[in-house]
């Protein structure tokens, strides 16, 4: 079973004056699916990019199990571009077995296993065609399975659920999970954050280069300034209290925000005092708003 | 996997993917039906040049077999015809059936023509005349006229030729422009689709998804080797078929001066390939996409279109001349000029060798280069990437 540790260490690179990614650092370990989610040029196409060799990095290493990354190490993992790429007039099956065999397996083997994920992902009646002659979706799973098809490693999908309708999500979704439950590690970015949220043990938030923010999902959303949501008939009861700022109101609800160190306690004491409290409740971000949150004030630091 | 196993995937891709599209067998199908055509109307020429029909009426049908050896002697070939009588044959000049009709008989032969008349064939016949009189005067005199006959075939001029006259030449020039034509035509359509091929793995990005597993220079190699490989047997099928062509309908000695030019042209074809190849490459990878390709590949087309209309020109005027020599031995030239003067056989084996070291050497010096630019070049889309930064890196 494959099992080990990609590591991404910090990986700088700059194109002339504009630099692109600042001693960025994470690992993905095995069994993990990590996402990785930034604004459009926040660098994770360019991290991808580095850690498949396509790019060379200027300062900084990408390692598996300890050793860092060449050619041959590099054709075990399961690589998906940004830009999708296949051969537009080379039929599906005769694709897949070419990057198959490209990526160190045999003939009879290759074949296997195209046949395998053409199966699999459901183009089996289109195994004959062009890639060019597919619809979208389903060239995007062509693009899914020349990822899979020589059983790699480690996956790196860039942008792998972009442009695909909700039953392929479905699909994706459970084969990277499956792949991740094979002690693969899966690194995948995505701008769909309730994916993410949903399918990601950890995740990774970049910003302008590097990695502002990384941990489970639970980790990220319980960081961060607390907030409580508390409903109460009474109002104004808030607006006394040191530490506490209101940031929103509506009728009987508000929601707080406590500085370092308030005791949530004593803002419920003081909100019986006022009056009747019916909901009281920690809220906690969500991946959404953690990622505009960390986004802008970077934004603003920059 | 070991970087043979790597160039031989894609070589192999390279080689299957194009073999079986409809253009490769359509194109080939073309060229051949155009060899077959031009080797066809050759022969008919051949035939049809020096071929006269001369009818012949009453007295004299006799002359009919001193008039065909004597045509022979002039290098024409004529048939002859019994028209007797005359009456329609007259008609048959005025149609062209018979190009002259002879009617009365010796001495006051006359001669019936269309229009002006052949001047060749109405010498032969003056000659075949005069001789018929002469026998019959030397029979009256009581000479036997095959003593004089014998002892007249036995003058002759002696002959002293400065240069030798190459029998073959008419054919060696035809196997010449031919090996030319060919490769002009594989040099310009295999090293076009080398460059089609690699602006069609940038265009469609799949060269990213590649070069996550292969080295650049592999990829590089794969392509070249593949498509030359489909050129080769194109060239192959193309030139086994013609020379079998030319064979049949006699146009040209198969044998040794069709296979030569066959080996030579096969040479010369791997040698301008692989120089040309990686250029083409090295070009298209500056750009990314199929509409920016003409304007980098125009400069690599014209040379070689430059080397075949020049060098089919001065092959036909001057094939020993200075300016032929000195292009057919530069690599750039010499893959469509050399092999052309070689089944001229107006090339020295010391010129040839020379050729073929300076074609070896910039190959090697090509293919470090436009390696290099390909490397650099391949995985940066977009604007198209100046040649200065593809080298500088």
């Amino acid at each position: 079973m494959p099992e080990g540790v990609l590591e991404i260490d910090a990986v700088s690179k700059r194109y002339g004056e504009v630099v692109a990614l600042r001693d960025m650092s994470f690992d993905v370990r095995g069994g993990e699916l990590f996402g990785f989610v930034g604004s459009n040029g926040a660098g994770k196409t360019t991290t991808m990019r580095i850690a498949l060799g396509v790019l060379a990095a200027d300062s900084g290493e990408v390692r598996w199990n300890g050793r860092t990354v060449d050619l041959d190490t590099r054709r075990r993992i399961g690589y998906m571009p940004e830009e999708r790429g296949l051969y537009p007039r080379m039929k599906v099956l005769d694709q897949l077995v070419y990057l198959a065999e490209l990526h160190g397996m045999g003939t009879n083997e290759a074949h296997t296993s195209a046949e395998n994920w053409i199966a699999r992902l459901g183009l089996r009646d289109r195994r004959s065609d062009e890639v060019q002659r597919l619809s979208l979706g389903n060239q995007q799973r062509v693009q899914l399975a020349a990822a899979l098809v020589h059983e790699p490693d480690v996956l790196v999908l860039d942008e792998p659920f972009s442009g695909l309708d909700p039953v392929a999500v479905d699909v994706m979704s459970q084969v990277l999970r499956e792949k991740a439950s094979a002690g693969v590690p899966v690194v995948f970015s995505s701008h769909q954050l309730d994916l993410v949220e949903r399918l990601c043990d950890r995740v990774g938030i970049v910003s302008e280069g590097s990695m502002v923010a990384s941990g489970t999902v639970d980790e990220l959303r319980s960081g961060g300034v607390p907030r409580l949501v508390v409903e109460s008939p009474t109002t104004g009861w808030a607006d006394t209290l040191d530490g506490v700022r209101v940031i929103e109101k509506e009728e009987t609800r508000c929601v707080l925000e406590l500085a370092d160190g308030v005791d949530d306690q004593a803002v419920l004491h003081a909100a019986l005092a006022a009056g009747p409290v019916h909901e009281f409740s920690r809220q906690r971000p969500s991946l959404t708003e953690l990622f505009r949150n960390v986004v802008t004030t970077e934004g603003r630091s920059a | 996997m070991t970087p043979a196993r790597a160039v031989s995937l894609v070589a192999k891709r390279e080689f299957v993917t194009k073999v079986r599209t409809r253009s490769f067998l359509i194109g080939t199908a073309v060229i051949i039906a155009v060899l077959a055509g031009y080797v066809v109307l050759q022969s008919v020429l051949f035939d049809d040049r020096q071929r006269s029909v001369i009818g012949l009426s009453g007295q004299a049908t006799q002359l009919a077999d001193p008039l065909r050896d004597k045509a022979m002697s002039f290098g024409i070939e004529v048939e002859t015809r019994d028209v007797t009588p005359a009456g329609d044959a007259e008609q048959q000049v005025r149609d062209g059936e018979l190009d002259a009709l002879v009617t009365g008989a010796p001495p006051e032969l006359k001669m019936i023509v269309r229009g002006s008349g052949d001047e060749v064939l109405t010498t032969v016949l003056n000659d075949v005349l005069r001789q018929q009189v002469l026998v019959a005067q030397l029979a009256e005199a009581g000479i036997t006229p095959q003593q004089v006959a014998q002892n007249l075939a036995n003058v002759k001029v002696a002959v002293t030729a400065l240069e030798p006259v190459d029998p073959q030449h008419g054919q060696r020039l035809a196997i010449g422009l031919v090996v030319a034509a060919l490769l002009y035509y594989s040099l310009l359509v295999y090293g076009t689709m080398v460059a089609q091929g690699v602006v069609e793995e940038k265009s469609s990005r799949v060269v990213e998804i590649l070069l996550a597993t292969v080295r650049p220079w592999q990829l590089l190699l794969g392509k070249v080797i593949g498509l030359g490989a489909v050129g080769l047997l194109q060239l192959l099928v193309i030139s086994t078929i013609g020379l079998g062509l030319s064979s049949a309908f006699d146009v040209v000695d198969a044998g040794s001066l069709g296979g030569a030019a066959l080996l030579t042209g096969i040479l010369w074809y791997l040698l301008g390939f692989f120089l040309y190849a990686t250029v083409f490459a090295a070009a298209a990878s500056l750009v990314s996409r199929q509409e920016e390709l003409q304007s980098v590949l125009t400069p690599i087309s014209m040379t070689i279109i430059v080397a075949f209309v020049a060098g089919i020109n001065l092959m036909i005027g001057s094939p020993t001349g200075a300016t032929v020599t000195v292009l057919s031995l530069l690599p750039p030239f010499a893959p469509i000029l050399m092999p052309g003067r070689m089944a001229l056989g107006v090339a020295p084996a010391w010129q040839v060798l020379l050729a073929v070291v300076l074609a070896l050497a910039a190959i090697a010096a090509i293919t470090w280069l436009g390696g290099k630019v390909y490397a650099n070049a391949v995985l940066r889309t977009g604007a198209r990437v100046k040649l200065r930064e593809a080298l500088r890196l």
